[in-house]
């Protein structure tokens, strides 16, 4: 579904990513994990095509396609989502109305009409009870003066309305206690199908308790320096990243 | 017509296909360039109008002349050379059109992006329309359905000579002849407009729209409009512009005066889409009005405005709450793209006990434009228990456009509370990423965004204006994004 070849990237001239090598099959998760500053967030605005950031070298493949010339619109329209780390407010803008866009776009993009009102209306009622989420909440100017919490919850029922090939999940666990963590995962593992794939990227293994990859990767200095199954995320968290960048120098 | 029900005006909707092309090619019957007081009274004679009026014309033009053109706006501009104008133009017949296919297809373009387009003006049940083309009413929709309530809605030039007892009571009552510049102006060449007169205790159970265009190259246009709503009574009304674009700057000063007697309502909606000159900053509507209403007892005047267009916008929608008890509201759209320059507010003016006044301004500036809001709260020593809130909003997009706020507030009572907030954003980058990654491309995301920022006054508006203006507002900022 994904595949990274020697991708180079890097912002204001400064290199960040360094020859990311990366291989993510329909219905597998990977893991990426490494300290601050190694590039993990990084890795998650290029494949989304965030404009800031230059790639220098390699590629980056879709389901076939090099995607590395097209805006992030048309990334989204193939299929690829991220879920933010730190989600944008939009004042006055309902994530209703915002999700009715997006898809209605992403329809647009492929050719088809709106999506009727009242499929609209079904497939937010679904989602939004698969995902436990109240509707009142669904009127709410999105992200506006939400909780850490319900941040995290409007990006996974955007995932879910939105039903992308690839997720990528940046920091998903951050600023979330352990109910939320939980809920959070429950989402996405709900969402999990043998056609699709998630990439989750974090800092610690907690996450990884609940959304068990299939694979788990350890970036340092903008390279993955270490691929293992999901057992290599318990070894980080006993051990740390240390033992590790000292594998690396030597 | 004993039973008129929503039926019978769909079905006269349908059969009455809207006439009226946007762009006509009718002959003109226009005076030659320039004015002086043979002019006025050549166009008072044009328009059969009794010698009151005539009078009130000349009185207006020489009080004109001895005044100056304000210079206080924030807004810099070639001053227009008044007798370089046109100050009649009448279509001598009425255009019909036999099939879309006559119609300037760029203008059908812009209409159908405005969601108006002729098939859909047929589905506007519910609407009067009195069009204005040039400067003369030509047609008046549903007026016998509004007649059998006693409501008058018509041409101005016509009410001058069917009601001239109601004009002549109001007419320069709210907005006096010599009141600035534009409206002495106005007052003296106003060509035609509309008057509407709702009886006592009367609720007009239809909005009333008129559509006001300009359409001939190098004519000004002075619009008058005169609203009565006698004690007890409501009515909405809106007015909504469009014009081709032309090359040369054309003037349009226009006075609105709003009368709501005791108990009376009047709510005022506006969506203004005048040429605002090209990208490089050429050509463009010149956009001088005085607006203002006067609130008795209990009355209740609401100006709400959508203004996108024009190259220069001076215009500040007042309510004067002379009644106890009254209310002003004023909700405020202003967009200004590429080299606009827009200097729009309020005045509220609380003379009455417990009045009460509600400013909500939203400010959009992309480009290389300058959008200004000015705002003026008074509080007169008598006026015990006034309370004003005020809230004037800007949205910057990009790095060469400014954005404005000159608040004054003058308070004469202790007894008054007056709060005022304002806050300046930029759409961000952010914004527009986040919006991308969900396959919202950047145009649509700043429509969304635009949206969003200006929903508190797009919700005051009628329904199917608000389908309008959202449009109007995602146009007028097409390619506002480097």
């Amino acid at each position: 579904m994904l595949k990274i070849n020697n991708l180079h990237a890097s912002i204001e001239g400064k290199s960040i990513l360094r020859g990311i090598d990366l291989e993510i099959k329909p219905g597998e998760i990977h893991a990426i994990m490494g300290p601050n500053g190694s590039g993990k967030s990084t890795l998650a605005s290029v494949i989304a095509g965030k404009e800031e950031y230059e790639v220098t070298k390699g590629d980056i493949i879709f389901e076939g396609e090099d995607i590395g010339e097209l805006a992030p619109d048309e990334r989204a329209h193939k299929g690829v989502f991220l879920s933010f780390q730190y989600p944008v407010e939009i004042p006055g803008v309902s994530v209703t109305n915002f999700m009715k866009t997006a898809i209605n776009e992403t329809r647009k993009a492929k050719g088809l009409g709106d999506m009727p009102a009242k499929d609209m209306l079904k497939l937010i009622r679904d989602k939004s009870e698969l995902l436990e989420i109240d509707r009142k909440f669904l009127s709410r100017s999105i992200n506006e003066g939400f909780s850490g919490g319900e941040k995290k919850r409007n990006e996974i029922f955007q995932m879910a309305m939105l039903d992308p090939k690839l997720a990528i999940l940046d920091e998903t666990d951050s600023g979330l206690d352990i109910d939320a963590l939980r809920i959070v995962a429950n989402g996405v593992n709900k969402l999990k199908s043998n056609n699709n794939a998630v990439l989750v990227i974090t800092h610690y293994q907690r996450l990884l308790d609940y959304i068990i990859p299939d694979f788990v990767h350890v970036l340092l200095n903008g390279r993955i320096v270490k691929s293992g199954g999901k057992e290599l995320a318990h070894q980080l968290e006993e051990k740390g990243y240390d033992w590790l960048k000292e594998e690396v120098n030597a | 017509m004993s039973k008129y029900t929503e039926d019978d005006l769909r079905e006269e909707l349908k059969t009455k296909e809207y006439e009226y092309g946007f762009y006509t090619d009718i002959q003109s019957d226009t005076f030659p360039k320039g004015l002086n007081e043979d002019v006025i009274r050549a166009l008072s004679a044009k328009k059969e109008e009794p010698k009151w009026m005539t009078d009130w014309r000349l009185e207006a033009f020489k009080a004109w002349q001895e005044m100056t053109e304000p210079e206080w706006a924030n807004v810099r501009y070639k001053k227009p050379d008044f007798q370089d104008i046109s100050y009649y133009s009448a279509p001598n017949k009425k255009p019909k059109y036999e099939s879309l296919d006559e119609v300037d297809p760029e203008l059908l373009e812009t209409f159908s992006k405005l969601g108006i387009s002729l098939d859909e003006q047929k589905k506007l049940a519910g609407v009067a329309m009195d069009v204005v083309v040039d400067s003369v009413s030509v047609a008046t929709t549903f007026k016998e359905t509004l007649a059998e309530k006693g409501i008058i809605f018509m041409s101005i030039s016509e009410a001058i000579k069917k009601h001239p007892e109601l004009v002549k009571k109001y007419l320069g009552t709210v907005v006096p002849q010599k009141d600035n510049f534009y409206a002495a102006l106005n007052s003296a060449v106003f060509s035609d407009g509309s008057f509407c007169y709702i009886p006592k205790g009367v609720k007009c159970p239809m909005e009333l729209s008129t559509y006001f265009r300009i359409n001939q190259a190098g004519t000004g246009q002075f619009e008058r409009t005169l609203v009565v709503a006698e004690k007890g009574s409501y009515v909405s009304y809106l007015e909504g512009c469009t014009a081709p674009s032309r090359d040369e700057n054309q003037l349009h000063a226009a006075v609105v005066e709003l009368i709501a007697l005791d108990d009376a309502e009047i709510k005022y909606s506006t969506v203004q889409n005048w040429y605002p000159g090209n990208s490089e900053g050429k050509g463009g509507v010149y956009n001088f009005v005085t607006k203002r209403g006067l609130c008795e007892k209990n009355a209740k005047i609401s100006w709400t405005q959508v203004e996108t267009g024009s190259a220069i916008t001076w215009k500040y929608p007042s309510c004067i709450l002379k009644g106890d008890n009254s209310v002003g509201e004023f909700y405020s759209i202003a967009v200004t793209n590429n080299y606009q320059q827009a200097d729009t507010g309020t005045k509220m003016i609380h003379l009455g006990k417990n009045t009460r006044s509600t400013i909500i301004s939203k400010g959009i500036s992309a480009g290389k434009s300058q959008n200004s809001y000015r705002g003026l709260v008074q509080i007169s020593p008598r006026a015990e228990n006034a309370r004003n809130f005020s809230q004037c909003d800007s949205l910057l997009m990009g790095n060469e456009c400014g954005a404005h706020t000159f608040p004054y507030i003058e308070a004469k009572n202790k007894t008054a509370i007056i709060e005022h907030e304002a806050t300046t954003s930029k759409i961000g980058e952010d914004q527009i990423f986040y919006c991308n990654q969900r396959g919202i491309d950047t145009e649509k995301a700043i429509a969304l965004i635009v949206n969003g920022f200006s929903k508190e006054v797009l919700n005051k508006l009628p329904m199917e204006f608000a389908v309008e203006a959202q449009k109007l507002l995602e146009i007028s900022l097409e390619g506002s994004v480097g």
